[in-house]
């Protein structure tokens, strides 16, 4: 490590947050990334990374995506993030655009800066609109860390801060339990059930088949909305622009964050039905956010979505998940027992290891290895594998056979023997 | 939405949005031509079987409307065009294999093909719809793929005839994006084409400038150089078969091929009656004063005139101020001069022929030489003859890598009916500074490993059995966990294809990698002390 690297580490803890400063580095990951271009990240002492964590999907474009720069130079020109107060040209035409591109019957966007704040807003609207209180989540989602938002996580993140639901406000049911769900639901007071499409932080168990349809039913049987967190999902990951509606649901409202501005002017967006979003008709002044979608990112937005929606890019994920998919299962074959299974929906992946932390030195064997991948916080069996839609083939085949070796080396560090033999410590 | 919100993310025009554009349509086809790559010949020959089949079946309908797009060219001509660029073409490289090793019985030497990958192709407007057959059956014969360029005169018959054979492509098997068409073409787009490192290679025919350009993008290139062909006919020719040979030829598709003849050099002795004989196949000969008016009127200052492109004799002299029968079907324009300072010996893609008499046999080679060297270098020419020697003298002596001999030079040059590969883009090789000099096809889209023993090891044959590829065939369809019917029960039970004989089984594989990690562990042991 090169002596500046010392020194800014040092700072870091100093000035900004000495624990999960230490937290990597005694995780063996001591990146501090600084140029980044396309899927790959550079760390200040010059080594690259290919990244397929891409902060959930932030970058799902690729970083600093040149069209994207282009975009946001050309409305700096013009625009900055604008008063929240008035009708705005920019804000309107990405709801506009937006309107056009979700599941039918969305009309109207709220916007935020950030995730969180767009999970708020949908919590807030569907309790306005049905005059309920009641939210019910997934053990183990992650929505967000603000006030709301939070108390529909795990208690890890709300109970440090005093935060937790203690009203019981805040129910939460099993992944892929209908008869919890369905108990949740039953005595009628539930505002919303809020799902991630597929639970990230949970390391990306999938849906079984048929259960968002069926929740979606239990939430119109109980007069419940059903809010969509497409902040992962969305967005062409899937194959399709939001993962929801490869399940064939219809939500009620749906919050988009992340890859909406690819990393370059931060906004988030909560798009609901006119039922759910009953308030704007009645109190405008109701909610209020200086930054909530600032009008510079929602030109960035705008591109984001001519983007993802080129033909070309359908077919490039499709080529990426099949690709990849190959190759992980010829990985997976050789090292099954080690390496037992995959998780997958588009570019949307979770590879899971037969070791309670099992992702833990997957992680940092790839780290050693040049790419940049994260354990799931809240199954640390399972890494998060997140490649972008517009990969190539060449980094694809690159990404697999660097892949290839950290499983091999991360089994041996796990099962003694096996990946580093012969090799001291 | 707003307009001028519109207007500011529409970031079309830039250098950025260009370079992006090329970019992910060469990334697409770089994904299409990876996994091309792991096809076996006789997918691969049924998806270019396919291909030619639908190019077949709409080959009137694209003449037609192609004519009606540029306004010019003969529809009837098109469709034999057309026609002989599809489903002839591909049977006549059946034999060829351009996706198993073989052995080389000359040297022993085991060779295995390796697709070029990404072919960007500029299409002309002269013979648009054949060049997009011809371009990109060579392709798929060849598992790469293949993006085209129209040219603008002809954009949009070019990107519905492309987007037919795509389709009957995917359809048949090959991967998606394997054809791709550009449908909007500028030359800022196709210039970030031609200069991104995900070109593997462009496939140049049309104008100079374009060519020149596509040497000039640091990709590799297969340019050809504009033709303007010679045609000889000396005393010994059958004058009749002659003219009325070259008649045909000059008029076929009002001569918007680039092999057709440009001028028509011949001896005093034989002038009057191949004048005759021409005229009787269906020619005016000029006089001076319309030779001055053609002149004037095929060649401004910039060069040559492209209103006049593919018109016919008729529709011609009367814009050069003079009629003509409409039956006329070439123009006849005797010269006396060839090179600098006679306009009318340079290429002329219209029925419009020069007509230069020669005083002796020693004359006529070196006069047809001296137009080649003024425009046209390695291209084509003709010879009617039945005297071998005065034959291979004129073949020797003109700077070309194709004579036709008593044939028509449009069509004969560009492989129909001679035995040349039949081709739209007809190699002009060193002469004519391009990479290569024969009649271009599949064959030049592939590049071979080739695998050599020490010579003392005892030399392969055919006989002796050539090791196969593992072909894996296309890439399974990932599962799509939780969608009914596309998740992992749904998906994962399903044998792999290419996993029978001839592909790489999975224990096979698994072997495979086993070795390479067992090496990669060796190294590492090695540098970890
Ligand atoms: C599914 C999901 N929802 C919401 C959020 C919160 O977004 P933000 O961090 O922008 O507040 C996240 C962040 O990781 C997320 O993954």
């Amino acid at each position: 490590m090169s002596e500046a690297k010392l020194e800014f580490l040092e700072a870091s803890k100093t000035w900004w947050n000495p624990n999960k400063t230490e937290f990597w580095q005694d995780a063996g990951v001591d990146l501090v990334i600084d140029r980044r271009e396309g899927y790959c990240l550079y760390d200040m002492d010059g080594r690259r990374l290919i990244d397929v964590h891409l902060n959930g999907g932030t970058y799902n474009l690729g970083h600093r995506n040149p069209e994207l720069i282009e975009v946001l130079n050309a409305g700096a020109q013009r625009f900055d993030m604008g008063n929240h107060h008035f009708p705005a040209l920019a804000r309107t035409a990405l709801a506009e655009a937006l309107a056009e591109c979700t599941p039918p019957g969305l009309q109207y966007t709220i916007y935020g800066a950030g995730g969180a704040e767009a999970v708020e807003l949908a919590i807030k609207s569907a309790r306005h609109a049905t005059k309920r209180r009641k939210i019910v989540s997934i053990v183990k989602a992650y929505h967000g860390h603000s006030g709301l938002s939070v108390k529909t996580g795990d208690e890890r993140f709300s109970r440090t801060f005093l935060s937790e639901d203690l009203l019981g406000e805040f129910v939460q049911v099993p992944f892929n339990r209908l008869d919890a769900m369905e108990d949740a639901l039953k005595p009628g007071d539930a505002a919303a059930v809020i799902m991630e499409t597929i639970p990230a932080t949970y390391g990306f168990p999938m849906p079984q088949e048929g259960y968002l349809p069926e929740i979606k039913r239990l939430c119109e049987r109980h007069g419940a909305l059903y809010i969509a967190d497409e902040v992962q999902t969305g967005l062409m990951r899937t194959g399709e622009m939001w993962g929801i509606s490869r399940y064939g649901v219809e939500p009620d409202i749906m919050v988009i964050g992340k890859g909406i501005t690819g990393g370059m002017y931060p906004i988030s967006c909560c798009v609901t039905s006119p039922q759910a979003g009953a308030w704007l008709k009645e109190d405008g002044f109701a909610h209020m956010s200086t930054a909530g979608g600032a009008e510079l990112g929602c030109i960035v937005a705008l591109k984001v979505l001519e983007i993802t929606q080129r033909p070309e890019v359908r077919s490039m994920v499709r080529y990426i998940s099949d690709y990849l998919r190959s190759g992980l299962d010829e990985i997976q074959s050789l090292y099954s027992d080690f390496f037992v299974g995959i998780r997958q929906h588009g570019v949307v992946m979770g590879l899971e290891f037969d070791h309670p932390e099992g992702a833990k030195p997957v992680m940092r064997r790839l780290y050693e290895n040049g790419v940049w991948a994260i354990f799931s916080t809240l199954d640390p069996r399972v890494l998060q594998f997140k490649p972008g839609i517009l990969m190539t083939q060449s980094l694809c085949e690159d990404l697999l056979r660097r892949v290839e070796a950290a499983i091999g080396l991360a089994r041996g560090d796990v099962r003694g023997g096996g990946g580093r033999r012969g090799r001291a410590g | 939405m707003d307009a001028g919100i519109r207007r500011l993310v529409d970031i079309s025009e830039t250098p950025v949005a260009m370079r992006m554009r090329a970019e992910l349509i060469l990334e697409r086809a770089g994904w299409a031509a990876q996994v091309f790559q792991r096809y076996d010949r006789a997918t691969t020959q049924s998806i270019a079987d396919a291909a030619a089949r639908a190019a077949h079946a709409r080959a009137r309908d694209y003449a037609e409307r192609v004519v009606r797009e540029t306004g010019f060219g003969v529809v009837e001509h098109k469709v034999q065009k057309n026609e002989l660029s599809s489903l002839p073409f591909v049977d006549y490289y059946r034999d060829w294999n351009f996706v198993d090793p073989r052995v080389d019985p000359e040297t022993g030497l085991l060779e295995i093909p390796r697709p070029a990958g990404v072919v960007f192709a500029l299409v002309p407007s002269t013979n648009p719809i054949a060049t997009v057959y011809f371009k990109v059956l060579s392709a798929l014969l060849t598992r790469n793929a293949v993006v085209i360029s129209p040219h603008p005169a002809a954009h949009e018959t070019c990107v519905d005839a492309t987007r037919t054979l795509a389709d009957a492509a995917v359809a048949a098997g090959a991967p998606e994006g394997a054809v791709q068409v550009l449908e909007e073409v500028s030359l800022p787009l196709v210039n970030e084409f031609m200069r991104s490192e995900k070109t593997d290679v462009i496939l140049a025919t049309g104008g100079t400038p374009m060519v020149r350009a596509a040497y000039a993008s640091s990709n590799p290139a297969i340019g050809v150089g504009p033709g303007n062909a010679p045609v000889y006919v000396d005393a010994s020719a059958d004058l009749r078969a002659a003219a009325a040979r070259i008649v045909d030829s000059k008029s076929f598709d009002n001569s918007v091929l680039c092999t057709n003849e440009s001028v028509l050099i011949t001896l005093e002795s034989v002038a009057k009656a191949l004048e005759r004989e021409l005229v009787r196949a269906g020619a005016h000969i000029c006089d001076e004063g319309q030779t001055e008016a053609l002149r004037r009127y095929l060649f401004h200052e910039r060069g040559f005139n492209v209103e006049a492109l593919g018109r016919d004799a008729a529709w011609i002299a009367a814009q050069a101020g003079f009629k003509v029968s409409p039956k006329t079907r070439i123009l006849v324009t005797p010269i006396r001069l060839i090179g600098v300072g006679e306009d009318l010996s340079r290429e002329k893609l219209c029925p419009v022929l020069g007509l230069f008499v020669a005083r002796s046999h020693a004359q006529a080679l070196m006069q047809a030489r001296g137009l080649l060297r003024y425009a046209g270098a390695g291209h084509s020419a003709a010879v009617h003859s039945t005297d071998e020697q005065a034959i291979i003298d004129f073949a020797a002596a003109v700077e070309v890598y194709r004579v036709v001999v008593n044939a028509p030079c449009s069509q004969g040059a560009a492989g129909f009916g001679t035995g040349l590969a039949p081709t739209f883009t007809v190699g002009t090789g060193f002469f004519g500074r391009s990479s290569v000099g024969e009649n271009v096809g599949p064959q030049h889209l592939v590049n071979w490993t080739r695998i050599a023993w020490p010579e003392d090891a005892g030399r392969r044959t055919e006989g002796g059995g050539v090791p196969r590829l593992r072909h894996r065939g296309p890439l399974p369809r990932a599962p799509s966990d939780g969608v009914p019917g596309e998740g992992r029960e749904a998906v994962a039970p399903a044998p792999r294809p290419g996993s029978g004989p001839g592909g790489l089984s999975r224990e096979a594989l698994r072997e495979q990698i086993r070795e390479i990690v067992a090496a990669e562990l060796r190294d590492l042991l090695k540098d970890g002390g």
